[in-house]
């Protein structure tokens, strides 16, 4: 049960992943990868409302959401490759700015979360 | 930035990659972004030609990427204040693996159209995650273990950029010896 779950969360989440980049590339026009960075920080944003609510939340919702949807969702071969290849092409500010936006974005987007998921579920 | 300013950067990273990255049919490849880059005129038209199949093959290759995560994750737990070695390994393996396809898909010989979208986006970006990875540290620093969570993310990201690196600089490597063969 735990596997389809996570299948079905994996399912959505990762053609989401590409649909929102397009999205974001299509309003945005930038070297900068934007698009993945959105769903990076959206998606630890969400794993750290589950995360902190996980007492009340049940374990095959953290399946379907947490280790499907927001692990297919966000990813971290393409932020890898993004940074190296900005790096190599010669854009070394956005290759550093890149890594320390996504760590310190995401990390702030998770502690919302979390600060979110114990204002609601106290 | 303007689009002449990024038509230049590929001839930037074929130098500092040291490869002459022209000989790709298409020309020098354009894109930053391995998922999708509408810079790239067949992925800026690809999801309106196959919606349905893309994203099928996006969907598919998300779940089996997924599974392997979870797999590995449930081999090697980690106690609360422990290292989170499952999903580094997946992070830094993922990375070295985009590294090898990019190459294959960018410099190589016309791959498939739905080698990238299932591969690259689907199995490569299900596998790999990066909300666990951000979610893991903020866990160590909750849990008190502070110096465990910088050491985890920072290696992390030294670790996959490096594979990363590993992985392109292996697959030219094999590329050109198999076109000297």
């Amino acid at each position: 049960m735990t596997l389809l779950l996570i299948a079905l969360g994996a399912a959505v989440g990762a053609p989401a992943r590409y649909l929102v980049d397009r999205a974001v590339q299509a309003r945005h026009d930038s070297v900068f990868p934007w698009g993945t960075f959105t769903v990076n920080v959206l998606g630890s944003f969400l794993l750290g409302l589950l995360v902190a609510g996980a007492g009340s939340v049940s374990p095959a919702l953290t399946a379907l959401l947490g280790t499907g949807l927001c692990g297919a969702l966000t990813t971290y071969s393409t932020f890898s490759y993004e940074t190296l290849r900005l790096y190599a092409s010669g854009n070394r500010s956005l290759a550093v700015l890149n890594v320390l936006a996504s760590l310190a974005g995401g990390l702030g987007a998770a502690f919302a979360g979390y600060a979110v998921a114990t204002a609601l579920w106290p | 930035m303007t689009h002449g300013q990024r038509a230049a950067t590929p001839e930037h990273a074929s130098t500092a990659g040291g490869d002459p990255g022209g000989n790709h049919p298409g020309g020098p490849w354009p894109a930053t972004d391995p998922d999708v880059d509408l810079h790239v005129p067949q992925q800026r038209q690809e999801l309106s030609r196959h919606p349905a199949v893309l994203l099928g093959s996006i969907a598919a290759g998300g779940v089996l990427g997924a599974l392997g995560r979870y797999g590995l994750s449930v081999a090697m737990p980690h106690p609360a204040t422990g290292f989170p070695v499952a999903t580094f390994l997946v992070n830094v393996s993922g990375a070295f693996l985009i590294g090898v396809l990019m190459v294959v898909v960018t410099e190589m010989a016309p791959a498939h159209p739905l080698l990238r979208p299932f591969l690259g986006v689907g199995v490569l970006g299900g596998y790999t995650t990066f909300s666990t990875s951000i979610v893991d540290t903020q866990q160590l620093v909750i849990a008190g273990a502070a110096r465990t969570a910088l050491l985890y993310l920072a290696g992390t990201l030294v670790c996959a950029v490096l594979a990363t690196l590993a992985g392109t600089v292996l697959a030219r490597a094999l590329r050109s010896v198999r076109g000297r063969a």
